[in-house]
């Protein structure tokens, strides 16, 4: 279903999430020829909207969704395509997505742990308020399906990162992964330089857009519960690490939530630089942590306190 | 939107057994092309829908030389451009087949 | 009776050195020694400079004497008026600001890439009167015959109090401008990052200096060579696949020079992974005349080359150089010294093969990098990408390139360098690489130039490498076959379509042009997987963390 074909496994194996398609991590993640997609491009379930604006549709509008196989078990999978109209909600790439979750929060015959491949700078301007309706549809989904005992496993290490109601959405999944790449915000890197000016934030900085938004500060302060190598099988052994029960999704653990976020503003707050807020993790050269391999990187992890928790 | 159709009548069929593939992504200077084996044995049709204009004649050319080399018979081919260059159309196409020849 | 000349006995012998004494003392009063305060920058221009003057702002490719532009480009145009640029690099707006406020009448100069689009419209608008677009050789070898600075503005790391100056890696046109500057009598001002006891190595003698400048803030230096690979596309790694397996090994090319692209960055990426399975480590590509790429440091950390001499530097790669003192050329100091009149002669005389890209090719392989409304100029390449008739030392790519196309001919032979064209047949927004005729031809009648801006003539091209394949121009008799050759690998530009197919069957035949199967390659083949680097954090890492990418390529 990909065109892999021409790389031998191992290479494969080694692609790059970051410049891969939502196909091709799809197939990369899960067991080999496993996945069987919802509403394929042969069923032409196309944006109504796009043509109004001289603009290209997609078959799948950009999100892929359907089931397979995780090492073995049994997954709903759901990945955005980052490259097509940046990855974002719109109306019918939003119903999938909702009509997934709603399927895994209904269906006790379906597996209990849907992937979200998220790779979106947020709504589709073009599409704006059935967009804005579909993140909402989208989170209080997946409230509902976790609340029904579905793992909500958010992936993201994407061009688009996780923006907006992308951000949003990876905040309400069960389980965070990201990788280097990656990032999980919710305004844009532009969009608070436009409002705030360059001196608070330079959005062409990239060190410092990866700094205060990227995989490596996510992962350190908590805000991920893995971390992936930019590869097909990092991204895999990452998402296969989290699987199992999922923690009960009730009051306390928002109330963990809520607390472990506020400790965190306490602790970190007064930071006013990637730099600063990894010193303050006590992370002995942030500069170095910065540059080192991913290897390197995910074993400083380990030794800093505070990444792990059980709140989400 | 401007949308090209076209019609070849080919030499034989698309080899393999794939029902359908797609291969790249709606993106500048990409494209996505959707192949289904749909038609008889020996017609081939394509269709693309481009937001750019005046490329009528190198579509054809491309896609003429395309069914030429490669004898795409039974395939309904659909095609969403992003403004993608003539040598990356050729290669998605060739790409699209190979999916199709090598599938279950 | 002995003859006397008519030439009266009062004629004076000395009216430089006269000249060069009457600035010095008009600009002492702001000196202590050779120092300048920075605020005092201007007023020592203009009492150094006189109208009419001709003047050397580096404008390196790289280095950027920004603060001395800025301060010259603050002078009264009262004061210093027509003054006649000849410097190699237009890179800042201060240096076509100096000609909007008439301080500047006249330029020669050789590149100006960041400024194309400004400098033709201030051509067009006759704001400016051209003498002519040099490459970097020509416009060096006139420093010395008819274009002899008066006053060279020029810019270092550091100085010592007697005017010593140390560039470091980016030492470049230095040495050549303040070298003619100097031993004609003209003035020479530096500004530098810092005043220190002792420099870390000599790189202009202070009798050569005449002021020095402590700057207020760090020159600027434009990070030129630098290209992401994850911006390599699949089109430009096929292309990389054909020029390694079409001439690089068919030539057996050691020594070589790739301009600056992303067509030859896929190339250095793709020599431990598709050239090391071809066997050819060793082989080919052992010694560059070459700018410091990152995008080399894969191929120089698994052990293929063996030297590289440069232009300039690259910001970023002082580090690594200075750990690789076997590849680079370094000084005493450990740091890297480059030297663009040096790297040009040797890309020119001591390489075999000329390897880069441009915007336009016409029917007969000549190519322009103008394009409507913007002038880049030349820089190196034309020298870099032409059939140096003055060679006489043999190696076997040049033979067998000489006997190609000589096949036939009477006549003593001789060899061919290999300059090689490789382009995408379509460029950005689907603009045609291939045409009938370049854009430049209509520029010339536009500024009414002697000439039309060339890079490359065809007839020093010897082959073109397209996504389609590659055409050996020295397989072509005709200009006929030429032309044919040229459209039967342009793709589906207009050009390409325009082809003879029987004509471009019978060439690929007689393997004047090699389509990808021919030479056992598969399109799709041509994956990003291949690159030995997929992106800036991997080229770091193969350096082991000694390549500093700039900022702006840093997106962790």
């Amino acid at each position: 279903m990909t065109d892999m074909s021409n790389q031998s496994a191992a290479s494969r194996d080694s692609a790059s999430w970051f410049l891969a398609s939502a196909r091709d991590r799809l197939a990369g993640l899960l067991d080999p020829g496993s996945f069987v997609e919802f509403l394929p491009p042969s069923e032409r379930v196309r944006s109504p909207h796009l043509a109004l604006f001289d603009l290209p549709a997609a078959f799948d509008d950009g999100m892929v969704v359907g089931r397979g196989r995780l090492d073995g078990q049994g997954v709903l999978a759901a990945a955005q395509e980052g490259q097509f109209m940046g990855g974002t909600f719109a109306e019918v790439s939003g119903a999938k997505l909702i009509g997934l979750l709603r399927a895994a929060r209904d269906n006790p015959d379906l597996p209990r742990t849907v992937l979200l491949l998220l790779d979106s700078g947020g709504v589709r301007l073009q599409e704006a308020n059935a967009g804005e309706l579909a993140v909402a549809e989208v989170m209080r989904a997946i409230i509902e399906a976790r609340s029904a005992g579905v793992a909500v496993i958010a992936l993201v290490g994407g061009r688009a990162g996780a923006f907006g109601g992308a951000g949003l959405t990876a905040a309400t999944c069960s389980r965070i992964v990201i990788s280097e790449q990656g990032r999980l915000g919710v305004t844009g890197p532009e969009v608070i330089e436009t409002n705030q000016g360059v001196e608070e934030f330079d959005s062409q900085d990239k060190a410092l857009v990866w700094g205060v938004t990227g995989g490596r500060t996510r992962r350190l302060i908590g805000g991920s519960d893995a971390y992936a190598l930019d590869t097909m099988a990092g991204f895999r052994e990452a998402a296969v690490s989290l699987l199992g029960n999922p923690s009960p999704f009730d009051l306390r653990t928002l109330q963990a939530e809520q607390d472990r976020l506020a400790a965190r503003q306490q602790r970190l707050g007064a930071c006013d630089s990637p730099a600063a807020l990894w010193a303050t993790l006590g992370v002995p050269d942030p500069g170095a942590a910065r540059d080192m391999d991913d290897e390197a990187f995910a074993a400083l992890a380990a030794t800093v306190k505070g990444t792990d928790h059980d709140a989400r | 939107m401007v949308t090209i159709t076209l019609r070849y009548t080919t030499r034989g069929p698309a080899s393999g057994h794939a029902p359908s593939a797609i291969v790249g992504v709606v993106a500048s200077g990409n494209l996505e092309v959707l192949l289904e084996r749909a038609l008889p044995d020996t017609v081939c049709a394509v269709e693309i829908a481009t937001p750019v204009r005046g490329y009528d004649e190198v579509w054809q050319a491309v896609v003429a030389d395309f069914v030429e080399r490669t004898s795409p018979g039974g395939l309904h081919i659909s095609i969403n451009d992003g403004g993608a260059r003539p040598d990356t159309v050729a290669l998605r196409l060739m790409q699209g087949i190979r999916m199709m020849e090598a599938g279950r | 009776m002995t003859l006397r000349s008519n030439v009266p006995s009062r004629r004076a012998w000395d009216t430089g050195q006269h000249s060069r004494e009457q600035r010095l003392a008009a600009a002492s009063r702001y000196a202590r020694g050779k120092l300048v305060a920075h605020h005092d920058a201007t007023a020592l221009l203009e009492a150094v400079l006189r109208p009419g003057d001709r003047v050397c702002l580096e404008g390196d490719n790289q280095k950027q004497a920004d603060f001395l532009a800025r301060s010259l480009a603050q002078a009264d145009p009262a004061v210093v008026r027509d003054l006649h640029i000849v410097q190699s690099g237009i890179v800042l707006a201060e240096h076509l600001d100096l000609f909007e406020a008439g301080i500047a009448r006249k330029l020669d100069f050789s590149y100006s890439g960041p400024q194309g689009g400004p400098l033709a419209r201030a051509l067009a608008e006759r704001k400016i009167e051209l003498g002519a677009i040099h490459t970097y050789l020509e416009l060096f070898s006139r420093y010395f015959v008819d274009l002899t600075p008066h006053v060279a503005l020029t810019v270092a790391r550091c100085a010592d109090r007697d005017g010593n100056l140390y560039m470091g890696p980016n030492t470049e046109d230095s040495p050549v401008v303040i070298e003619a500057t100097a031993f004609k009598q003209g003035i020479v001002i530096a500004q530098v990052n810092e005043l220190v006891d002792k420099v870390p190595r000599v790189d202009v003698p202070g009798d050569r200096v005449d002021f020095v400048v402590v700057a207020p803030e760090a020159f600027y230096v434009e990070p030129l060579f630098t290209r992401d690979p994850a911006q390599v596309t699949e089109t430009q790694i096929l292309t990389a696949m054909l020029a390694i397996r079409g001439i690089y090994e068919e030539y057996g090319v050691r020594r070589l020079n790739h301009g600056i692209g992303f067509n030859t960055a896929a190339i250095e990426l793709l020599l431990p992974t598709y050239a090391e399975r071809r066997g050819l480590k060793g082989r080919i590509a052992t010694h560059f005349a070459l700018n410091p790429h990152p995008t080399l440091i894969p191929a120089i950390e698994t052990g293929w080359v063996q030297q590289i001499h440069s232009f300039g530097s690259e910001v970023g790669m002082d580090a690594y150089m200075r750990a690789r003192p076997d590849i680079y050329f370094t000084g005493r100091d450990g740091s890297m010294a480059s030297n663009r009149l040096y790297c040009q002669a040797a890309g020119l005389y001591a390489t075999d093969l000329f390897i880069g890209s441009t915007l336009q090719i016409d029917l007969q392989g000549n190519s322009s990098t103008v394009t409507r409304g913007r002038i880049a100029g030349f820089g190196g390449a034309p020298n870099m990408g032409s059939d140096p008739h003055g060679r006489r030392h043999a190696s076997d790519p040049w033979l067998k390139a000489g006997r190609e196309a000589a096949d036939g001919q009477a006549g003593l032979a001789r060899g061919r360098k290999l300059v090689v064209q490789i382009v995408e047949t379509f460029g950005d927004k689907l603009v045609p690489t291939f045409v009938e005729q370049l854009d430049s031809v209509q520029l010339a009648e536009t500024l009414r130039l002697d000439l039309p801006p060339v890079m490359i003539y065809g007839d020093d091209v010897t082959h073109i490498v397209t996504e389609e394949g590659i055409a050996n121009l020295l397989l072509c008799r005709t200009a006929d076959e030429r032309e044919q050759a040229i459209r039967g690998v342009a793709g589906y530009t207009p050009v390409g379509r325009g082809r003879d197919r029987r004509a471009v069957e019978d060439l690929r035949a007689r393997g004047v042009i090699r389509r990808p199967e021919d030479l056992g390659i598969d399109p799709l083949d041509a994956h990003k997987s291949l690159l030995a680097a997929r992106s800036i954090k991997e080229l770091m890492h193969w350096s082991g963390n000694l390549y500093d990418p700039p900022r702006k390529f840093r997106n962790w």
